[in-house]
């Protein structure tokens, strides 16, 4: 096995464990589903299981990018899921006019137009879900709840909330240009694809252009050392939760722009789960500190190309949840210290013989 | 005297008060519906929640510890989906029940193995073990499957008059959860175990430096946390009588909840098995009134239970304050 120096640097760098697994995955593709790799043009725009991975996969993509904050601070946000459900039922109240029990027709319901401006719209959500973001950086910045209970209270009330707003309907959007964020194309490639590059842009400017992400990842290794070295460990709690409740509020747009309805019992369901395998996968400790942004995305789409692999060779949806438990608990495993020695000391004694890991 | 009623109070705080919380709601609650004064309503909630007790308890045993189960709820689902094809292919019923604890043991173990030796978080492994369940539950059948077996079904329609009550009864896998619940109060109590248990929540180091075996208990909590997981499976499977990977979709939650508002602390150390009764008993007691208005929505539920966890952690809180001044 030949190492050379770039080689080394890479396989420390943080993307190495993530990219092996992609990588992984996709050879298992060429091999049992080559289809998976076929990219077409259709009405000018690309699509193929590929551009699905990247469509379907970016709400999760950006959940993940706020979930990796919340967890860089050594917390974690199990709300996003309900987050999503209030943002969604947001936009759904807001297009069809079905607050309230006052009697609405048929038609008033299902015409193509919107009771608010779709910027308004686009504003409200957002802001429903930020605000969803900051009750939680409160609870826990303030009130001094653990992260965990703090947001699981949100998770249980939330999607009651957003049942609330909806009146317990599951609302369906018939107003297209709302479609856009889920279904849009842009120079054909999907909308959503763009929607994460933002948000992924405005994280990095914010956490590594700034000193934020410094502050993030000092308060994930030891919050009170960094209180006494006169920096608001508070705020700082404050401000991940709140953006991880923005980019939930994000994710929820486009979710239900993509199924053009807001089920406020399903939509957004596990999101909060598969948030934080995305981050655990992409490498960040749940304990906080370290933490990169860019592979808890890869994190992602390893979960989304997994899956629409599984689908491609024709497995149920249901029983998915077994084999994308044994993936998990095998790339996990695979992180944790205990393995990596036992892998490595068998390395180093049998010359890099292939292992396998438990 | 006076002062030790106050350590007392400190001690106690949050357990009294959840009691409280309990026994004033429920008396409201007769108030408004009389018909929520007959006893049988009240034994009802121990019907409803057997299984969710069952969790609960195994899940107080997990959190004194310093843990999280996640796997919960969906280990009752992948048991009642096990039982149930188990018995479709003519197994011996007696033979099926000890297996499901056998099933849930191990995996507990297993889960619990993995937490201690190779040090992954606890909440991401009783997850993934949470989505293996409800797979294999799905990969057993995607259907629920109708139980007719006589045993289970006389089993699970097998009454216990409540003595001194009359005509007022509850099912026998009513009669299991307590008794589980008993003998929960006894280990935690009373057995070098229990202890133990409470001794790693508290401080790990401090309880491996005092020699405490800390890697067996913690694996023991988690198996015992798989057996009373899947003694709530075979219970929920007598109540409903057939199986299902979407049984209980969220009551992992609930369960959680439930030991929240019991005054267990989430960091582990702190609670008892008992408040995780009235926690049990408090979220019954919502679902009840919402049957008894009818016209209020199920999702109120899930609003309650929160801002009731909210309530109870702020109330903890104040006792915590409480105790530190106290100590100082």
């Amino acid at each position: 096995m030949k190492k050379s120096n770039l080689f080394d640097k890479f396989r420390h760098s943080r993307l190495f464990w993530p990219l092996m697994a992609l990588t992984i995955l996709l050879i298992f593709d060429a091999f049992y589903a080559p289809s998976f790799f076929k990219i077409g043009v259709l009405n000018g725009h690309l699509y193929g299981n590929l551009i699905d991975v990247l469509n379907d996969g970016a709400p999760l993509a950006i959940v993940a990018i706020g979930m990796t904050l919340v967890i860089a601070t050594g917390g974690v946000d199990l709300s996003v899921g309900a987050v999503i459900a209030i943002s969604a039922a947001m936009g759904a109240v807001l297009i069809n006019p079905a607050l309230g029990n006052q009697l609405i027709t048929n038609d008033i319901l299902t015409a193509d137009r919107t009771n608010t401006p779709l910027g308004l719209i686009v504003l409200a959500d957002i802001a429903a879900g930020t605000l969803c973001g900051l009750w939680n950086g409160l609870l826990v910045s303030r009130v001094r709840i653990q992260p965990m209970v703090a947001t699981l209270i949100l998770m249980v009330a939330g999607r009651g909330i957003a049942q609330l707003i909806t009146n317990g309907q599951i609302m369906t959007i018939y107003y297209t240009p709302y479609f856009w964020f889920g279904n849009g194309f842009i120079l054909g490639l999907p909308v959503s694809i763009y929607i994460v590059a933002l948000v992924f842009v405005i994280a990095w400017l914010l956490v590594r252009k700034t000193s934020i992400g410094l502050f993030i990842e000092s308060v994930g290794i030891n919050s009170r050392s960094t209180h006494y070295s006169g920096i608001s460990e508070k705020n700082v709690k404050l401000f991940a939760y709140t953006f991880c409740g923005f980019c939930g509020s994000i994710a929820g747009l486009i979710l239900s722009s993509y199924v053009h309805s807001c089920d406020a019992n399903n939509i957004g369901l596990a999101y909060e789960l598969d948030a934080i395998l995305s981050v655990v996968i992409g490498g960040t400790l749940m304990a906080g500190g370290r933490f990169s942004m860019a592979s808890s995305i890869l994190g992602a789409m390893i979960i989304w190309t997994f899956t629409l692999t599984m689908y491609t060779i024709g497995i149920p949806a249901n029983t998915l949840l077994a084999a994308k438990a044994v993936l998990v608990m095998v790339v996990i495993l695979l992180y944790s210290d205990q393995v990596r020695g036992l892998i490595n000391r068998l390395g180093t004694k049998k010359g890099g013989s292939n292992v396998e890991s438990n | 005297m006076w002062n030790r009623i106050k350590l007392f109070l400190l001690n106690n705080g949050t357990l009294l008060f959840t009691i409280l919380i309990f026994v004033v709601g429920y008396f409201i609650c007769g108030r408004i519906y009389p018909a929520m004064q007959k006893p049988q309503v009240f034994f009802n909630l121990f019907i409803n929640n057997a299984s969710l007790l069952l969790l609960a308890i195994g899940m107080t045993f997990v959190v004194i510890s310093n843990g999280i189960d996640l796997s919960v709820a969906s280990m009752l689902a992948l048991t009642t989906v096990a039982s149930a094809a188990l018995l479709k292919a003519n197994v011996n019923p007696y033979v099926i029940m000890p297996l499901m604890l056998v099933m849930g043991i191990s995996f507990g173990a297993f889960q619990g193995f993995i937490i201690q030796r190779l040090k992954v978080e606890a909440f991401v492994v009783t997850l993934m073990g949470s989505f293996f369940c409800r797979g294999m539950a799905y990969i057993i059948s995607l259907t629920s499957v109708t139980i007719t077996d006589p045993v289970y079904k006389s089993l699970g329609l097998q009454k216990v008059l409540i003595p001194g009550f009359g005509k007022t009864y509850v099912y026998l896998y009513s009669v299991v959860a307590i008794i589980v619940f008993l003998a929960a109060i006894y280990i935690a109590k009373y057995t070098r175990f229990g202890r133990t248990m409470y001794a790693i929540g508290n401080n790990e180091q401090s309880a491996r430096l005092m020699g405490l075996p800390v890697e067996r208990t913690r694996i023991l909590v988690y198996a015992f946390s798989g057996f009373c997981s899947s003694l709530g499976g075979i219970a929920f499977s007598l109540a409903l009588l057939s199986g299902y990977g979407q049984y209980a979709p969220t009551m992992e939650m609930d369960a959680i909840a439930s030991v929240v508002m019991g005054g267990t602390l989430l960091t582990g150390g702190v609670g008892n098995v008992i408040g995780t009764l009235f926690g049990v008993l408090i979220n019954g007691t919502i679902v009840s009134v919402l049957q008894f208005n009818g016209t209020l929505s199920s999702w109120w539920t899930r609003i309650g239970v929160g801002v009731l966890t909210l309530l109870f952690i702020g109330i903890q809180m104040l006792f915590q304050l409480g105790g530190k001044k106290k100590a100082s």
